[in-house]
Protein backbone atom coordinates (compact mmCIF):
# COMPACT_ATOMS: atom_id res chain seq x y z
CA UNK A 1 0.00 0.00 0.00
CA UNK A 2 2.32 3.06 -1.38
CA UNK A 3 -0.02 5.42 -2.07
CA UNK A 4 1.59 6.90 -5.10
CA UNK A 5 2.71 10.67 -4.87
CA UNK A 6 5.83 9.37 -4.87
CA UNK A 7 6.10 9.72 -8.68
CA UNK A 8 6.74 13.65 -8.92
CA UNK A 9 10.45 13.68 -7.89
CA UNK A 10 11.06 16.24 -5.93
CA UNK A 11 8.37 15.15 -3.14
CA UNK A 12 10.40 12.26 -1.89
CA UNK A 13 13.56 14.00 -0.63
CA UNK A 14 11.19 16.40 0.67
CA UNK A 15 9.22 13.85 2.57
CA UNK A 16 11.67 12.25 3.87
CA UNK A 17 13.09 14.97 5.13
CA UNK A 18 9.99 16.09 6.63
CA UNK A 19 9.52 12.22 8.00
CA UNK A 20 13.04 12.55 9.53
CA UNK A 21 12.00 15.73 11.14
CA UNK A 22 8.38 14.92 12.44
CA UNK A 23 9.29 11.04 13.07
CA UNK A 24 12.73 10.76 13.91
CA UNK A 25 12.48 11.04 17.94
CA UNK A 26 9.24 8.91 18.11
CA UNK A 27 11.00 6.14 16.29
CA UNK A 28 13.79 6.29 18.45
CA UNK A 29 11.73 5.99 21.62
CA UNK A 30 9.74 3.13 20.46
CA UNK A 31 13.45 1.41 19.73
CA UNK A 32 14.57 2.24 22.77
CA UNK A 33 11.66 1.13 24.42
CA UNK A 34 11.41 -2.20 22.49
CA UNK A 35 15.34 -2.67 22.95
CA UNK A 36 16.89 -1.17 26.12
CA UNK A 37 19.64 -0.22 23.40
CA UNK A 38 20.48 2.91 22.76
CA UNK A 39 23.11 2.30 20.54
CA UNK A 40 20.47 -0.73 18.22
CA UNK A 41 17.75 1.87 18.51
CA UNK A 42 19.96 4.72 17.11
CA UNK A 43 21.56 2.29 14.18
CA UNK A 44 18.22 0.82 13.39
CA UNK A 45 16.38 4.56 13.14
CA UNK A 46 19.26 5.21 10.81
CA UNK A 47 19.30 2.39 8.60
CA UNK A 48 15.59 2.48 8.21
CA UNK A 49 15.91 6.27 6.87
CA UNK A 50 18.58 4.97 4.76
CA UNK A 51 15.66 2.51 3.00
CA UNK A 52 13.37 5.26 3.08
CA UNK A 53 16.05 6.62 0.76
CA UNK A 54 16.36 3.64 -1.64
CA UNK A 55 12.87 2.73 -2.05
CA UNK A 56 10.84 5.83 -1.67
CA UNK A 57 11.40 7.07 -4.94
CA UNK A 58 10.57 4.04 -6.49
CA UNK A 59 8.07 2.64 -4.70
CA UNK A 60 6.38 6.59 -3.76
CA UNK A 61 6.11 7.46 -0.26
CA UNK A 62 3.94 5.12 1.60
CA UNK A 63 0.51 7.10 3.31
CA UNK A 64 2.11 6.20 6.74
CA UNK A 65 5.63 7.18 6.51
CA UNK A 66 6.28 7.67 10.53
CA UNK A 67 4.58 3.53 10.68
CA UNK A 68 6.48 2.10 7.40
CA UNK A 69 9.81 3.94 9.24
CA UNK A 70 8.86 2.00 12.38
CA UNK A 71 8.19 -1.09 11.05
CA UNK A 72 11.40 -1.38 9.15
CA UNK A 73 13.47 -0.18 11.89
CA UNK A 74 12.09 -2.71 13.92
CA UNK A 75 12.97 -5.25 11.63
CA UNK A 76 16.23 -4.09 11.75
CA UNK A 77 16.33 -4.21 15.31
CA UNK A 78 14.87 -7.66 15.28
CA UNK A 79 17.56 -8.92 12.79
CA UNK A 80 20.78 -7.66 14.55
CA UNK A 81 19.11 -9.19 17.73
CA UNK A 82 18.46 -12.47 15.96
CA UNK A 83 21.86 -12.68 14.78
CA UNK A 84 23.28 -12.06 18.45
CA UNK A 85 22.40 -15.14 20.87
CA UNK A 86 23.36 -13.20 23.81
CA UNK A 87 20.52 -10.95 23.50
CA UNK A 88 17.77 -13.56 23.52
CA UNK A 89 16.07 -12.12 26.59
CA UNK A 90 15.79 -9.67 24.56
CA UNK A 91 14.76 -11.24 21.06
CA UNK A 92 12.04 -12.69 22.94
CA UNK A 93 10.72 -8.93 24.19
CA UNK A 94 11.10 -7.54 19.87
CA UNK A 95 9.18 -10.66 18.77
CA UNK A 96 6.72 -9.98 21.45
CA UNK A 97 6.56 -5.81 20.01
CA UNK A 98 6.78 -7.01 16.60
CA UNK A 99 3.64 -6.66 14.98
CA UNK A 100 5.41 -9.05 12.28
CA UNK A 101 3.79 -7.06 9.49
CA UNK A 102 5.01 -6.50 6.03
CA UNK A 103 5.93 -2.26 6.26
CA UNK A 104 3.32 -1.53 3.55
CA UNK A 105 0.36 -3.34 4.99
CA UNK A 106 0.31 -1.17 8.00
CA UNK A 107 -2.69 0.71 7.80
CA UNK A 108 -2.86 3.03 10.82
CA UNK A 109 -0.32 4.45 13.53
CA UNK A 110 -1.54 2.37 16.64
CA UNK A 111 1.27 0.29 16.16
CA UNK A 112 3.65 3.21 17.18
CA UNK A 113 3.78 3.40 20.54
CA UNK A 114 4.48 7.49 21.22
CA UNK A 115 7.44 6.51 23.86
CA UNK A 116 8.72 10.41 23.73
CA UNK A 117 7.61 11.23 26.86
CA UNK A 118 9.81 8.76 28.38
CA UNK A 119 13.09 9.62 26.43
CA UNK A 120 12.55 13.13 27.02
CA UNK A 121 12.25 12.50 30.54
CA UNK A 122 15.35 9.95 30.59
CA UNK A 123 17.52 12.66 28.06
CA UNK A 124 16.79 15.14 31.03
CA UNK A 125 17.53 13.26 34.11
CA UNK A 126 19.12 15.15 36.94
CA UNK A 127 21.89 12.25 37.47
CA UNK A 128 23.39 13.66 34.12
CA UNK A 129 25.57 16.96 33.51
CA UNK A 130 23.42 19.38 32.16
CA UNK A 131 25.37 19.84 28.90
CA UNK A 132 24.79 16.28 28.46
CA UNK A 133 21.41 16.59 28.72
CA UNK A 134 20.73 19.26 26.43
CA UNK A 135 23.06 17.44 23.59
CA UNK A 136 21.05 13.97 24.45
CA UNK A 137 18.00 16.05 23.74
CA UNK A 138 19.24 17.08 20.68
CA UNK A 139 20.71 13.91 19.76
CA UNK A 140 18.24 11.47 19.95
CA UNK A 141 14.70 13.79 20.33
CA UNK A 142 15.68 16.45 17.52
CA UNK A 143 17.83 13.87 15.48
CA UNK A 144 20.86 16.40 15.23
CA UNK A 145 23.76 15.23 13.99
CA UNK A 146 27.03 15.05 16.90
CA UNK A 147 28.95 17.37 14.28
CA UNK A 148 25.30 19.68 14.18
CA UNK A 149 25.16 20.11 18.33
CA UNK A 150 29.02 20.74 18.58
CA UNK A 151 28.75 23.33 16.21
CA UNK A 152 25.74 24.62 17.89
CA UNK A 153 27.64 24.75 21.29
CA UNK A 154 31.13 25.70 19.92
CA UNK A 155 32.79 22.75 20.89
CA UNK A 156 34.89 20.12 18.78
CA UNK A 157 32.81 17.14 17.49
CA UNK A 158 34.81 14.82 19.04
CA UNK A 159 34.36 16.58 22.38
CA UNK A 160 30.95 16.22 21.67
CA UNK A 161 31.01 12.89 20.58
CA UNK A 162 32.57 11.77 23.99
CA UNK A 163 29.98 13.54 26.32
CA UNK A 164 27.18 11.77 24.13
CA UNK A 165 29.08 8.35 24.68
CA UNK A 166 29.33 9.39 28.41
CA UNK A 167 25.74 10.20 28.84
CA UNK A 168 24.60 7.03 26.86
CA UNK A 169 27.04 4.85 29.22
CA UNK A 170 25.98 6.26 32.43
CA UNK A 171 22.24 5.78 31.41
CA UNK A 172 23.07 1.67 30.89
CA UNK A 173 25.51 1.83 33.38
CA UNK A 174 23.83 3.09 36.03
CA UNK A 175 20.57 2.16 35.05
CA UNK A 176 18.67 5.22 34.93
CA UNK A 177 14.96 4.22 34.39
CA UNK A 178 13.58 4.78 30.68
CA UNK A 179 10.24 6.22 31.90
CA UNK A 180 7.81 8.95 33.16
CA UNK A 181 8.56 9.62 36.40
CA UNK A 182 6.36 8.33 39.31
CA UNK A 183 3.60 11.19 40.88
CA UNK A 184 6.01 11.96 43.81
CA UNK A 185 8.93 12.84 41.90
CA UNK A 186 6.98 14.24 38.23
CA UNK A 187 6.76 17.70 39.34
CA UNK A 188 10.08 18.11 40.06
CA UNK A 189 11.87 16.13 36.93
CA UNK A 190 8.82 17.44 34.43
CA UNK A 191 10.62 21.15 35.62
CA UNK A 192 14.19 19.81 35.10
CA UNK A 193 13.17 18.85 31.12
CA UNK A 194 11.38 22.15 30.93
CA UNK A 195 14.64 24.05 31.83
CA UNK A 196 16.53 21.64 29.50
CA UNK A 197 13.98 22.88 26.69
CA UNK A 198 14.21 26.81 27.43
CA UNK A 199 18.38 26.20 28.02
CA UNK A 200 17.98 25.20 24.46
CA UNK A 201 15.64 27.45 23.46
CA UNK A 202 17.96 30.55 25.04
CA UNK A 203 20.72 29.35 23.57
CA UNK A 204 19.50 29.89 20.05
CA UNK A 205 18.27 32.88 20.89
CA UNK A 206 21.63 34.36 22.31
CA UNK A 207 23.14 33.93 19.33
CA UNK A 208 23.12 37.79 17.72
CA UNK A 209 24.67 38.85 14.57
CA UNK A 210 26.22 36.59 11.94
CA UNK A 211 24.40 33.99 13.40
CA UNK A 212 24.82 30.19 13.06
CA UNK A 213 21.80 28.48 11.19
CA UNK A 214 22.38 25.76 13.23
CA UNK A 215 21.80 27.95 16.30
CA UNK A 216 18.85 29.47 15.10
CA UNK A 217 17.50 26.17 14.07
CA UNK A 218 17.91 25.58 18.06
CA UNK A 219 15.01 27.80 18.85
CA UNK A 220 12.85 26.05 16.19
CA UNK A 221 13.72 22.65 17.84
CA UNK A 222 12.64 23.79 21.49
CA UNK A 223 9.63 25.19 20.11
CA UNK A 224 8.91 22.03 18.16
CA UNK A 225 9.93 20.17 21.42
CA UNK A 226 8.07 21.73 23.91
CA UNK A 227 4.95 21.55 21.13
CA UNK A 228 5.20 17.44 21.60
CA UNK A 229 5.56 17.83 25.53
CA UNK A 230 2.42 19.87 25.61
CA UNK A 231 0.71 17.50 23.60
CA UNK A 232 1.80 14.21 25.71
CA UNK A 233 1.24 15.90 29.02
CA UNK A 234 -2.02 18.28 28.33
CA UNK A 235 -2.86 18.72 32.35
CA UNK A 236 0.59 20.76 32.58
CA UNK A 237 -0.21 24.32 32.69
CA UNK A 238 3.76 25.31 32.93
CA UNK A 239 4.37 23.15 29.66
CA UNK A 240 1.95 25.33 28.29
CA UNK A 241 3.56 28.95 29.51
CA UNK A 242 6.68 27.87 28.60
CA UNK A 243 5.86 27.39 24.82
CA UNK A 244 3.81 30.88 25.15
CA UNK A 245 7.02 32.47 26.37
CA UNK A 246 9.27 30.94 23.49
CA UNK A 247 6.74 32.16 21.00
CA UNK A 248 6.84 35.59 22.33
CA UNK A 249 10.49 36.31 22.54
CA UNK A 250 10.78 34.27 19.12
CA UNK A 251 8.35 36.46 17.76
CA UNK A 252 10.64 39.47 18.52
CA UNK A 253 13.92 37.38 16.58
CA UNK A 254 14.28 39.57 13.35
CA UNK A 255 13.36 43.09 15.62
CA UNK A 256 15.68 42.72 18.02
CA UNK A 257 19.19 43.45 16.35
CA UNK A 258 19.65 46.21 14.21
CA UNK A 259 21.67 46.63 10.76
CA UNK A 260 25.05 46.68 12.83
CA UNK A 261 24.06 44.26 14.63
CA UNK A 262 23.72 45.76 17.76
CA UNK A 263 21.12 44.95 19.93
CA UNK A 264 17.71 46.80 20.07
CA UNK A 265 16.09 47.46 23.63
CA UNK A 266 12.18 46.27 23.37
CA UNK A 267 11.49 49.85 23.94
CA UNK A 268 13.01 50.88 20.55
CA UNK A 269 12.26 47.85 18.49
CA UNK A 270 9.54 48.21 14.92
CA UNK A 271 6.89 46.72 16.39
CA UNK A 272 5.48 46.06 12.59
CA UNK A 273 8.16 43.68 12.67
CA UNK A 274 6.98 41.10 15.43
CA UNK A 275 5.75 38.06 14.09
CA UNK A 276 1.85 38.34 14.80
CA UNK A 277 1.09 35.09 14.21
CA UNK A 278 2.88 33.62 16.91
CA UNK A 279 1.76 36.70 19.02
CA UNK A 280 -1.53 35.27 18.68
CA UNK A 281 -0.53 31.74 19.52
CA UNK A 282 1.20 32.78 22.24
CA UNK A 283 -1.58 35.03 23.81
CA UNK A 284 -4.24 32.29 23.64
CA UNK A 285 -1.57 29.64 24.99
CA UNK A 286 -1.02 31.49 28.30
CA UNK A 287 -4.80 32.59 28.43
CA UNK A 288 -5.60 28.95 28.34
CA UNK A 289 -2.38 27.67 31.12
CA UNK A 290 -3.51 30.72 33.41
CA UNK A 291 -7.49 29.77 33.53
CA UNK A 292 -6.17 26.14 34.95
CA UNK A 293 -5.79 28.25 38.44
CA UNK A 294 -2.39 26.83 39.06
CA UNK A 295 0.36 29.61 38.07
CA UNK A 296 4.08 28.82 38.16
CA UNK A 297 6.91 30.64 36.61
CA UNK A 298 7.00 30.12 33.08
CA UNK A 299 3.03 30.98 32.46
CA UNK A 300 3.84 34.12 34.57
CA UNK A 301 7.01 35.06 32.13
CA UNK A 302 4.96 34.59 29.76
CA UNK A 303 1.87 36.62 30.57
CA UNK A 304 4.26 39.30 31.25
CA UNK A 305 5.94 38.73 27.47
CA UNK A 306 2.35 39.21 26.44
CA UNK A 307 1.64 42.39 28.33
CA UNK A 308 4.71 43.69 26.12
CA UNK A 309 3.62 41.20 22.71
CA UNK A 310 0.51 42.92 23.00
CA UNK A 311 1.17 46.13 23.91
CA UNK A 312 0.56 48.81 21.04
CA UNK A 313 3.67 50.69 21.49
CA UNK A 314 6.11 51.11 24.33
CA UNK A 315 4.33 53.96 25.85
CA UNK A 316 0.67 51.89 25.58
CA UNK A 317 2.30 49.11 27.74
CA UNK A 318 0.64 48.04 30.66
CA UNK A 319 3.06 48.56 33.14
CA UNK A 320 0.61 47.88 36.44
CA UNK A 321 -0.29 44.20 35.00
CA UNK A 322 3.82 43.76 34.51
CA UNK A 323 4.26 45.36 38.54
CA UNK A 324 1.63 42.88 39.34
CA UNK A 325 3.05 39.58 37.55
CA UNK A 326 6.62 40.04 38.67
CA UNK A 327 5.11 40.91 42.23
CA UNK A 328 3.31 37.11 42.25
CA UNK A 329 7.16 35.46 39.90
CA UNK A 330 9.56 37.03 42.72
CA UNK A 331 8.81 34.19 45.53
CA UNK A 332 8.63 31.53 43.16
CA UNK A 333 12.02 32.37 41.97
CA UNK A 334 14.08 33.59 43.91
CA UNK A 335 16.44 35.44 41.64
CA UNK A 336 17.60 39.16 42.36
CA UNK A 337 17.37 39.71 38.93
CA UNK A 338 13.59 38.91 38.83
CA UNK A 339 13.80 41.59 41.72
CA UNK A 340 15.41 44.02 39.54
CA UNK A 341 13.03 43.56 36.35
CA UNK A 342 10.10 43.71 39.16
CA UNK A 343 11.53 47.62 40.55
CA UNK A 344 11.85 48.65 36.66
CA UNK A 345 8.04 47.79 36.08
CA UNK A 346 7.46 49.15 39.73
CA UNK A 347 9.06 52.49 38.83
CA UNK A 348 7.25 52.27 35.34
CA UNK A 349 3.82 51.89 36.75
CA UNK A 350 3.94 53.63 40.42
CA UNK A 351 6.77 56.56 38.92
CA UNK A 352 10.65 56.39 39.30
CA UNK A 353 10.99 57.02 43.15
CA UNK A 354 8.88 53.62 44.23
CA UNK A 355 11.24 51.84 41.90
CA UNK A 356 14.33 53.32 43.55
CA UNK A 357 12.94 51.91 46.92
CA UNK A 358 12.97 48.36 45.83
CA UNK A 359 16.44 49.17 43.97
CA UNK A 360 18.04 49.97 47.19
CA UNK A 361 16.48 47.01 48.73
CA UNK A 362 18.55 44.82 45.93
CA UNK A 363 21.66 47.18 46.62
CA UNK A 364 21.24 46.71 50.61
CA UNK A 365 20.80 42.85 49.67
CA UNK A 366 24.47 42.79 47.96
CA UNK A 367 23.32 39.91 45.37
CA UNK A 368 24.02 41.95 42.48
CA UNK A 369 26.79 43.46 43.53
CA UNK A 370 29.41 44.46 40.57
CA UNK A 371 26.33 43.52 37.85
CA UNK A 372 26.31 46.67 35.67
CA UNK A 373 22.20 46.51 35.14
CA UNK A 374 21.99 47.28 38.91
CA UNK A 375 23.77 50.79 38.48
CA UNK A 376 22.47 51.39 34.88
CA UNK A 377 18.87 50.78 36.37
CA UNK A 378 19.40 53.33 39.32
CA UNK A 379 21.15 55.78 36.96
CA UNK A 380 18.33 55.67 34.94
CA UNK A 381 15.96 56.01 37.69
CA UNK A 382 17.62 59.30 39.02
CA UNK A 383 17.90 60.62 35.78
CA UNK A 384 14.05 60.51 35.68
CA UNK A 385 13.93 62.20 38.89
CA UNK A 386 15.92 65.19 37.71
CA UNK A 387 18.70 64.11 40.02
CA UNK A 388 21.41 64.37 37.03
CA UNK A 389 24.45 64.76 39.26
CA UNK A 390 23.65 61.47 40.98
CA UNK A 391 22.55 59.59 37.46
CA UNK A 392 26.09 60.42 36.37
CA UNK A 393 27.62 58.70 38.95
CA UNK A 394 25.56 55.60 38.85
CA UNK A 395 26.46 55.73 34.47
CA UNK A 396 29.93 55.68 35.32
CA UNK A 397 30.13 53.06 37.78
CA UNK A 398 27.79 50.81 35.19
CA UNK A 399 29.71 51.76 32.09
CA UNK A 400 33.11 50.16 34.07
CA UNK A 401 31.21 47.25 34.73
CA UNK A 402 29.31 46.78 31.39
CA UNK A 403 30.40 43.92 29.35
CA UNK A 404 29.79 44.31 26.04
CA UNK A 405 30.87 46.93 23.27
CA UNK A 406 26.72 47.70 22.48
CA UNK A 407 26.59 48.65 25.73
CA UNK A 408 29.08 50.53 26.25
CA UNK A 409 28.66 52.92 23.87
CA UNK A 410 24.80 53.28 25.38
CA UNK A 411 25.96 53.88 28.58
CA UNK A 412 28.36 56.27 27.59
CA UNK A 413 25.46 58.47 25.50
CA UNK A 414 23.46 58.54 28.54
CA UNK A 415 26.56 59.72 30.83
CA UNK A 416 27.26 62.72 28.18
CA UNK A 417 23.59 63.71 29.05
CA UNK A 418 23.50 63.29 32.44
CA UNK A 419 26.68 65.29 32.75
CA UNK A 420 25.46 67.82 30.73
CA UNK A 421 22.50 68.39 32.79
CA UNK A 422 23.97 68.40 36.01
CA UNK B 1 21.42 -4.07 40.34
CA UNK B 2 23.59 -2.88 42.87
CA UNK B 3 24.77 0.61 43.82
CA UNK B 4 27.68 1.69 46.61
CA UNK B 5 26.65 4.35 48.64
CA UNK B 6 30.02 6.01 50.08
CA UNK B 7 29.15 8.18 52.98
CA UNK B 8 31.12 10.95 53.13
CA UNK B 9 31.32 14.23 55.62
CA UNK B 10 33.34 17.14 55.74
CA UNK B 11 35.50 16.43 59.40
CA UNK B 12 35.90 20.18 59.43
CA UNK B 13 32.09 20.19 60.78
CA UNK B 14 32.50 19.09 64.14
CA UNK B 15 29.28 18.09 65.89
CA UNK B 16 28.43 18.33 69.54
CA UNK B 17 27.70 15.16 71.78
CA UNK B 18 24.30 15.80 71.55
CA UNK B 19 24.11 16.11 67.79
CA UNK B 20 26.61 12.86 67.33
CA UNK B 21 24.05 11.03 69.13
CA UNK B 22 21.39 12.18 67.25
CA UNK B 23 23.25 11.39 63.52
CA UNK B 24 24.40 7.40 65.16
CA UNK B 25 20.64 7.20 65.83
CA UNK B 26 19.15 8.50 62.87
CA UNK B 27 21.82 6.61 61.07
CA UNK B 28 20.86 3.22 62.76
CA UNK B 29 17.12 4.36 61.95
CA UNK B 30 18.04 3.97 58.05
CA UNK B 31 20.17 0.77 58.68
CA UNK B 32 17.04 -0.90 59.52
CA UNK B 33 15.11 0.66 57.40
CA UNK B 34 16.87 -0.43 54.69
CA UNK B 35 17.67 -3.85 55.85
CA UNK B 36 14.13 -4.57 56.70
CA UNK B 37 13.21 -3.64 52.75
CA UNK B 38 16.16 -6.01 52.28
CA UNK B 39 17.45 -2.99 49.55
CA UNK B 40 20.62 -2.56 52.22
CA UNK B 41 22.77 -5.80 51.71
CA UNK B 42 26.46 -5.39 53.66
CA UNK B 43 27.63 -1.89 55.02
CA UNK B 44 29.89 -0.66 57.62
CA UNK B 45 31.30 2.48 59.44
CA UNK B 46 34.85 3.28 59.04
CA UNK B 47 37.44 4.50 61.44
CA UNK B 48 38.59 8.19 60.15
CA UNK B 49 41.17 8.81 57.90
CA UNK B 50 43.47 10.35 60.15
CA UNK B 51 44.11 6.15 60.86
CA UNK B 52 44.27 5.39 57.21
CA UNK B 53 47.43 4.26 55.46
CA UNK B 54 47.64 4.08 51.71
CA UNK B 55 49.87 1.35 49.67
CA UNK B 56 51.17 1.96 46.30
CA UNK B 57 53.80 -0.53 44.80
CA UNK B 58 56.04 1.27 41.90
CA UNK B 59 58.72 -1.33 40.38
CA UNK B 60 59.77 -3.00 43.09
CA UNK B 61 59.19 -0.17 46.19
CA UNK B 62 56.60 -0.81 48.15
CA UNK B 63 55.28 2.80 49.30
CA UNK B 64 53.50 3.13 52.45
CA UNK B 65 52.12 6.61 53.24
CA UNK B 66 50.24 7.90 56.03
CA UNK B 67 46.63 9.17 55.62
CA UNK B 68 43.67 9.35 52.32
CA UNK B 69 44.97 8.28 48.85
CA UNK B 70 43.43 11.78 48.05
CA UNK B 71 43.31 14.91 50.08
CA UNK B 72 39.63 16.03 49.80
CA UNK B 73 37.61 18.23 51.98
CA UNK B 74 34.94 15.52 52.49
CA UNK B 75 36.19 12.16 53.78
CA UNK B 76 34.36 8.71 53.14
CA UNK B 77 33.00 7.97 56.76
CA UNK B 78 31.72 4.77 55.33
CA UNK B 79 29.84 2.41 53.06
CA UNK B 80 27.12 0.83 52.21
CA UNK B 81 26.04 -1.79 48.99
CA UNK B 82 22.29 -1.54 48.51
CA UNK B 83 20.18 -3.25 45.80
CA UNK B 84 17.36 -1.22 44.02
CA UNK B 85 15.72 -1.51 40.84
CA UNK B 86 17.22 1.44 39.65
CA UNK B 87 18.75 5.14 40.04
CA UNK B 88 15.87 7.04 40.90
CA UNK B 89 15.23 4.03 44.18
CA UNK B 90 18.95 3.96 44.44
CA UNK B 91 19.06 7.98 44.77
CA UNK B 92 15.73 7.81 46.91
CA UNK B 93 17.81 5.69 49.34
CA UNK B 94 21.04 8.15 49.44
CA UNK B 95 18.96 11.16 50.18
CA UNK B 96 17.60 9.15 53.49
CA UNK B 97 20.77 8.54 54.54
CA UNK B 98 20.85 11.31 57.46
CA UNK B 99 24.68 12.08 56.57
CA UNK B 100 23.23 12.94 53.23
CA UNK B 101 21.62 16.70 54.92
CA UNK B 102 25.61 17.80 56.16
CA UNK B 103 27.91 15.98 54.19
CA UNK B 104 27.16 13.97 51.12
CA UNK B 105 26.88 10.75 49.65
CA UNK B 106 28.31 9.18 46.56
CA UNK B 107 25.94 6.66 44.34
CA UNK B 108 28.47 4.32 42.40
CA UNK B 109 26.54 1.65 40.40
CA UNK B 110 28.73 -1.80 40.83
CA UNK B 111 30.86 -3.06 37.45
CA UNK B 112 28.19 -5.47 35.86
CA UNK B 113 30.08 -8.69 34.94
Amino acid sequence: MTAGTGSAGGAVPEAITEAFRQEWGRILAALIGTTGSWDLAEECAQEAFAQALRSWPRDGVPRRPGAWLTTVARNHALDRLRRSAAESAKLREVAALSPGQEPDSFDDESGIPDDRLRLMFTCCHPALALEARVALTLRTLAGLTTAEIARAFLVGEPTMAKRLVRAKNKIHDARIPYRVPPAHLLPERTSGVLAVLYLLFNEGYSATAGTDIIRRSLCAEAIRLTRVLGRLMPDEPEVLGLLALMLFQDARRTARVDSAGDLVTLEDQDRTRWDQQEIGEGAGLVEAALRRGRPGPYQLQAAIAACHATAPDAAGTDWAEIALLYGELAPMVPSPVVQLNRAVAVAMADGPAAGLELVGAIEASGALSGYHLLAATRADLLRRLGRHGAAARSYREALALATTDAERRYLARRLADAENQA
Amino acid sequence: MKYMLMICRDPSIELNAEEQAELVSSANAWVKEMDSRGIRQFGQALQPVSDATTVRVRGADVLIADGPFAETKEHIAGFDVIECADLDEALDVAARHPVAKAGAVEVRPFWAE
